[in-house]
């Protein structure tokens, strides 16, 4: 059965050779979601806290109460009452300082979130400017840990929609092509044996996928200096059983539709819900109580959940049984009814 | 005892084929058969069954009743795969993979089969060496007709299926696959062939078989057919003015007579003398022809005259 070998390494090499060679399905694969852990890393780092912004009205002790605030937590700025009340209109300052009678008086809009902070802050330096002693003794600690930010949040959700769009593109809609190309049909009158040509699909994005996750790991660990936090192996296989499962579902879509409108159409369909609610961007916790457990059910969020508990909670493999059940069960059923109903013709 | 069996069988048997798609019928009751060796062509117009009856020989569809056999082996009988390597298909319209080479489509395809060719050979065989490490998408027609004609040789089949082979291409192009699909022959091959062309089911056809709407109308080899219309020849030229047909049509020599626009076209007794007379009577009518022609018997003009329709125009 050495002819039979050959065409199943024949088989996966034709696979590999057309993922590689379409451009297209690189710049999906690789460079998009590079492109959005670049674009949310960045608008989502971790920053200093901001600086409270205050505006001193001017009269007579206003230089003094100035030179007061000014500090590392607060910016202050002389200004006549006028240009004080314009600038908190539009929120150009948090709040407005006004000395009348030996008092401050604090003018503040309700609707800025910066305004009853500026005030604490700034009641406490002139509070102890006029003499007050603090009681306690407290200590600070600046507190960023790895897998709290939200880049570690995020890349494990990017892999996750990483693994489901190429085995969408991949397997459903390259059997699609092929179908209506007439290519599915040339195959079915040689001696070719069905399942090395549906296996092929298998090994090729068990290839893919490997290179996909090196690929993301490393560029996270280099730009962004995250790690995972439990074990390696363990991330690869729950990675590994979540293709596997979304091979299954595209083989699905794959297994009928004759044209690229309708296996477009059948994509979004089914990837489209689980980029909003399966928490590859935000938690899911954000959607109504009755609605998570639904979500967790759909195979997107369980990958996701899967990969975030080994990734930021250094969770064990055995731990994410949830997770892999709910995989293996959409997988399964995938495979299932797609070999039943396939359309080579 | 099996052995002796398939020596004997034909190659390509189908006895009261019927398939039908709900309400419509595709095939009503077919027969054929085809000896080993012998290329026959299908001839029919478009919807007459031929892509059915070609999908049910090569085991893609079932028929909804009625019996096939290639070699002497039915389908679905625990033997398709071995079937399945024992002939080879080209499909009129199938693009192979885009984004392989020529030499990578090749080793794909024989890597399917125990035998056969070797990638070399079938380059060679094909004129493919320039070709050799283009990406299948940047060929043209005639070029990758030449590819798929090669994917159906790979492996050294025994019964080729040809599905218009040289549709659309330029007479060279046609000429290099008719030379390739002839060697073929004469090797002993057996090939179905179904074309629109009738000078190309001349060319290579020992027989030609002609069905419409789902049933066998004739079959024979292409002299048997066109000798089965008469002693007859046609005479074809276009007019400007009005030609009164009548006196035309009443003339003993004259066998019928049709007008397409300007263009007419007679079918008279095949002499001298009936040519004569008929110049005679358009001269009388001072009719002046152009582009008068005339020509002996075609497979084109049988297939007319059994069908009502041109062969090349029944395309849809």
């Amino acid at each position: 059965m050495a002819e039979g070998e050959s065409a199943l390494v024949e088989l996966v090499k034709t696979r590999l050779r057309e993922f590689w060679r379409e451009r297209g399905i690189i710049f999906w694969v690789f460079g998009f979601p590079i492109l959005m852990a670049v674009g949310l890393g960045l608008a989502f780092r971790s920053r200093p806290l901001e600086l409270s912004r205050v505006a001193v009205v001017a009269s007579e002790r206003s230089t003094e109460v100035t030179a007061l605030l000014e500090s590392e937590r607060v910016e202050a700025a002389l200004m006549d009452e006028a240009s004080a009340r314009r600038s908190l209109g539009r929120a150009k300052v948090d709040a407005i300082v006004k000395w009348q009678g030996g008092q401050p008086t604090y003018l503040l809009d309700p609707m800025q979130e910066g305004g009853a902070r500026a005030r604490l802050v700034a009641d406490e330096v002139l509070e102890r400017a006029a003499g007050r002693k603090n009681v306690l003794q407290a200590k600070e600690e600046a507190v960023s840990e790895r897998g709290s930010r939200y880049i570690d949040f995020l890349l494990p959700g990017l892999i996750g929609l990483n693994l489901m769009g190429s085995s969408m593109w991949g397997v459903g809609y390259n059997l699609v092509v092929a179908r209506k190309r007439r290519l599915l049909r040339r195959y079915a009158v040689t001696p070719m044996r069905r399942s090395h040509f549906l296996l092929s699909y298998f090994f090729s994005r068990s290839f893919f996928l490997v290179i996909e996750l090196a690929f993301l790991l490393a560029f996270g660990a280099l730009v962004f200096d995250t790690t995972v936090q439990g074990s390696y192996v363990a991330f690869t296989l729950v990675a590994f059983v979540g293709a596997a499962s979304f091979a299954g579902i595209s083989l699905l879509i794959g297994a009928r539709v004759e044209n690229m409108e309708s296996a477009n159409g059948w994509m979004n369909f089914v990837q489209l819900p689980m980029w909003v609610l399966s928490g590859a961007f935000f938690s899911y916790e954000r959607f109504p109580e009755w609605l998570h457990a639904p979500i967790r059910l759909l195979p997107l969020t369980a990958l996701v959940d899967g990969l975030r508990a080994i990734f930021n909670d250094a969770a064990g493999l055995l731990s994410t049984w949830p997770q892999i059940l709910v995989l293996a069960v959409w997988g399964a059923a995938g495979f299932a009814v797609a070999l039943k109903t396939f359309r080579w013709q | 005892m099996l052995a002796c069996t398939a020596v004997s069988a034909p190659a390509i048997f189908c006895e009261s084929l019927v398939k039908r798609y709900g309400d419509k019928v595709a095939l009503a009751g077919l027969d054929l058969s085809v000896p080993a060796g012998v290329c026959l062509g299908l001839l029919g117009p478009n919807g007459a069954g031929k892509t059915t009856t070609v999908e049910i020989l090569e085991g893609l569809k079932a028929p909804t009743s009625g019996r096939v056999e290639l070699f002497g082996l039915g389908w679905g009988k625990g033997n398709d795969r071995a079937l399945r390597g024992r002939f080879g298909v080209q499909l009129q319209d199938t693009q192979l993979a885009d984004k392989l080479r020529v030499e990578e489509v090749l080793t794909l395809f024989r890597s399917f089969y125990a035998k056969g060719r070797s990638i070399d050979a079938s380059i060679r065989l094909l004129g493919l060496e320039e070709e050799r490490r283009q990406l299948y998408h940047t060929l043209s027609g005639g070029q990758r007709q030449r590819v798929a004609l090669a994917c159906a040789l790979i492996g050294a089949p025994e019964l080729l299926f040809l599905d218009e082979p040289t549709t659309g291409l330029d007479p060279r192009a046609r000429k290099t696959l008719w030379q390739v699909i002839e060697g073929f022959r004469n090797e002993g091959g057996t090939v179905l062939l179904t074309t629109h062309y009738m000078e190309e089911a001349a060319v290579l056809c020992d027989e030609v078989a002609i069905i419409d709407q789902g049933k066998l109308i004739t079959s024979g080899t292409p002299a048997s057919l066109v000798s089965a219309l008469g002693d007859v020849q046609f005479v074809e030229f276009e007019l400007e003015g009005a030609l009164d047909e009548a006196p035309l049509s009443v003339l003993p020599v004259v066998v019928s007579a049709e007008r397409r626009g300007q263009r007419h076209r007679l079918c008279i007794r095949r002499s001298l003398a009936a040519l004569t007379t008929v110049l005679a009577e358009l001269e009388r009518q001072r009719a002046t022809p152009l582009g008068l022609s005339t020509h002996q018997a075609t497979l084109d003009d049988v297939f007319l005259y059994l069908t009502g329709r041109e062969l090349e125009n029944g395309r849809g």
